[in-house]
């Protein structure tokens, strides 16, 4: 019994024959959307382009059950792939997600960290409580907080005049640079603070510790020399903005590890993601906040002399922000409903 | 929709690429700043150009070791070069738009991964302060990282986990020629004790081996199968196998239509 040649002999044929025209069409349409962009295709293909997918799928549900043409139903799923993430995985434009993000997701996104920034604000401040605390008893701690080359001489031992020196700059050049090495340092600081939350938040909480224990080395050092409302306004006009950063950034990582170790009613994944996406907004965030520290550090601080008016322009930038993350979106929330 | 995932092996060769053409842009950039600075530095106010391409450098540099996976990724092909090439992209897990909160916090978590113990050494062994302790411990740290991806289903790398993503294949597959349409002639036929030999996961091999045509392959498959089938060599190979192939195929189709898969020559 030899088969006839020339009629199709098994279904795959028929199949293919019956459809082919559709899949390569198809196929045509995405990859021009994928070389270029949807507004190159025209209006006929534009409203062919629903139903020659919708199509495919089917020839791709159609060829899993009765195919035994396995190139053929690797290549259905490769095209249904590519079309499904043409037609359903567009990225919103850049510019709306930059206003969504500066409108919405980034004041929502560190309103919803405000339990973890707590936290992060209160190991700061208790950190520097106790560095200074116990380099007022015993002034020898200070150089086992603080490396030896970042101190730069001032430790206990410093005179006022050096300690006085310090905070007022004379030197005006590089100011820029300056500023722009103080932006990516801490930012670098930032991500690490955020990434190193995965570790069930501990490593994220020692850095934050130790930012706080710094803080209070170096305030009692100058206290002890009778500059304490001086330092504190050195560290005022950019360190309102860039602790507050630090400590959202501490935050960010915080929800993660927290998300990770007591996922609540959610599976571990879940909870992972859920945390994983409030905290890159959030972190992401902090390195605009970040920005605006070193610029203040970096310039402001080195032009501006004056302790009043430093703490002032701190002061300032601290309500702006609160006002920005805490006061804005609760009032639309409101408005909203 | 069944997404094909990314081997890890594509993903490694991905990120091996991207960073050297990383590599390749610091090296680049920095040596034309220098030159600007050298050519600029004759016309005068060298203070100022210089600090501006300090600032240039620093900037630089923090967006590219920052900014080079997630800005790539953003974009429409969510895929950084390398894996562009590679023929992966990256897409949320939950079958969404892949948002920029999601890139942002996969590409972040890279920091813990692979830059912290990198850098950390590199500061260590600058100094020459490294003992094999650190050493050691370095390696470990990435070596956790850089196996996490082996050791779960979806191959998720801790950045994924937490950002709700996973890599997957976009590579373009051609229409294949269909096997048994394209023979225009009269075919060799099967007893039905040969066709019932083998399944369908021993005809899809038929079928891999038929359409990579390596004549090695072809010839030993042939000897094996007339050798069970109880027929002599009559040389080609080839047309021995296609028909075969049609044959078989055929046979299991028909088969199918009446309820009866046969998965594979264990299954009755």
């Amino acid at each position: 019994m030899a088969a006839p040649a020339g009629a199709p002999l098994v279904n795959a044929t028929r199949f293919r024959q019956a459809h082919e025209a559709d899949w390569e069409r198809l196929e045509y349409i995405v990859t021009r959307m994928e070389k270029r962009s949807i507004r190159s295709l025209d209006d006929d293909d534009l409203l062919a382009l629903p139903n020659l997918y919708r199509t495919t799928l089917s020839s791709l549900s159609v060829a899993r059950d009765t195919s035994l043409d396995r190139a053929l139903v690797t290549y259905l799923e490769r095209l249904c792939t590519r079309a499904y993430f043409q037609i359903y995985g567009v990225q919103t434009p850049a510019w709306r997600q930059l206003t969504r993000f500066f409108a919405r997701g980034w004041p929502d996104a560190v309103q919803s960290l405000w339990r973890e920034t707590l936290f992060c604000v209160a190991i700061t401040f208790g950190a520097a409580l106790l560095a200074f605390v116990l380099i007022r008893s015993d002034p020898s701690w200070f150089y086992s907080i603080i490396p030896e080359g970042l101190s730069d001489g001032r430790d206990p031992s410093a005179s006022a005049e050096f300690l006085r020196s310090t905070l007022y700059a004379k030197d005006q050049g590089w100011l820029g640079t300056f500023a722009t090495f103080l932006f990516t340092h801490n930012s670098q600081i930032a991500i690490f603070a955020f990434a190193l939350g995965f570790a069930f938040a501990v490593p994220t909480v020692l850095l934050i510790l130790y930012n706080g224990l710094m803080l209070g080395a170096f305030y009692a050092v100058f206290a002890a020399k009778g500059l304490g409302s001086n330092v504190i306004g050195w560290l005022m006009i950019h360190g309102t903005t860039e602790i507050f950063a630090i400590c959202i950034a501490g935050a960010a990582g915080m929800r993660i590890g927290i998300a990770i170790a007591f996922p609540g009613r959610s599976s571990r994944a879940d909870a992972a993601v859920a945390a994983g996406r409030i905290a890159a907004i959030a972190m992401a965030g902090t390195v605009i906040m970040l920005a605006v520290a070193g610029l203040l550090e970096g310039v402001g601080r080195q032009t501006v002399n004056n302790d009043g008016l430093r703490m002032l322009i701190g002061s300032a930038a601290l309500i702006a922000w609160l006002a920005y993350f805490y006061a804005w979106p609760a009032r639309r929330r409101v408005g909203r409903e | 929709m069944r997404l094909e995932l990314a081997s890890a092996g594509s993903r490694a060769a991905a990120f091996l690429i991207d960073m050297v053409l990383m590599t390749v842009v610091l090296i680049a950039v920095t040596l034309g700043l220098i030159y600007l600075f050298s050519s600029l530095n004759k016309v005068g106010g060298a203070n100022n150009v210089g600090q501006f391409l300090a600032i240039l450098w620093l900037l630089g540099f923090f967006v590219l070791r920052n900014g080079w996976f997630s800005l790539f990724e953003m974009g429409s092909r969510g895929a950084t070069p390398g894996k562009r090439l590679l023929g992966i992209r990256v897409v949320a897990r939950d079958g969404a738009r892949l948002t920029g909160a999601a890139v942002i916090a996969r590409n972040a978590m890279r920091e813990i991964e692979v830059f912290l113990p990198l850098s950390f050494l590199g500061a260590q062994v600058g100094e020459g302060t490294a003992d094999t302790f650190l050493t050691i411990f370095a390696l470990l740290w990435s070596g956790i990282f850089l196996f996490f991806p082996l050791l779960n289903r979806d191959r998720l790398r801790v950045g994924d986990l937490v950002a709700g993503t996973w890599v997957v294949q976009t590579e373009k597959a051609g229409l294949s020629e269909d096997l048994v349409g394209s023979a225009h002639r009269s075919r060799r036929t099967f007893s039905p004790a040969a066709l019932n030999l083998y399944g369908i996961y021993e005809l899809q091999t038929l079928e891999e081996v038929i359409r990579n045509d390596n004549p090695e392959a072809i010839a030993t498959v042939a000897r094996t199968i007339r050798g069970k089938v109880g027929l002599s060599d009559e040389g080609d190979d080839y047309a021995f196998l296609s028909d075969y192939y049609a044959a078989l195929c055929a046979h299991l189709e028909a088969q199918l239509m009446v309820g009866r898969r046969r998965d594979s020559k264990f299954t009755q």
